[in-house]
């Protein structure tokens, strides 16, 4: 039951994720959007999955590939975040300012 | 209907409109950030896949292709900024 609960978590930030890429305006809020909820929809279906399967080799390497994308997926999004203001890509704004 | 293979389901919608922001990104880095985005989903749907299917040898691919997506990010990103200077 707590593992169903873990699985519905996750495609709801999952699909918030997703959403929040498709329909965000700039390179930064879409990078945000995708860091944070790609990692915990992730996060959270694997500890659904171990929930669900109990002790076994199974649930050892769920623990290691989620303990590599916890460590692997900040330094992909800090990457590419450098890399885009490096090369001079403005973030956005609301509106322009106006004595400017 | 297997409960399993609904989450696949659902997943594998949410990796296709993930791809959509990979055709229709304005720069690069767009593009980049969907391929991330996906590549992390289609991770999750294989191991799902494994424990269905309750085959060890599949939970093997999945690791590699995380890490095969992780360079291939980097290496683009690296690329995208050496191309700028």
């Amino acid at each position: 039951m707590i593992a169903y609960i873990f699985f519905g978590l996750g495609i709801f930030f999952m699909f918030f994720g997703v959403l929040g890429v498709l329909k965000f305006p700039d390179i930064y809020t879409r990078l945000q959007a995708s860091s944070k909820c790609g990692i915990t929809g992730v996060i959270s279906i694997f500890l659904g999955l171990i929930i669900r399967q109990g002790i076994s080799i199974f649930s050892l390497k769920i623990l290691l590939i989620s303990l590599f994308i916890l460590i692997t997926s900040p330094v992909a999004s800090h990457i590419i975040a450098q890399s885009a203001f490096k090369s001079g890509l403005k973030p956005w704004r609301a509106r322009k300012p106006k004595n400017d | 209907m297997n409960f399993l293979s609904l989450i696949n389901f659902i997943l594998s919608g949410i990796a296709i409109l993930s791809f959509c922001r990979v055709i229709l990104g304005p720069t690069p880095y767009d593009r980049l950030i969907g391929f991330n985005l996906a590549s992390g989903v289609i991770t999750v749907i294989m191991v799902v896949y494994a424990v269905e299917l309750n085959r060890i040898i599949y939970m093997d691919v999945a690791l590699v292709y995380a890490l095969l997506s992780f360079i291939g990010v980097i290496a683009i990103a690296k690329y995208l900024r050496a191309g700028d200077r």
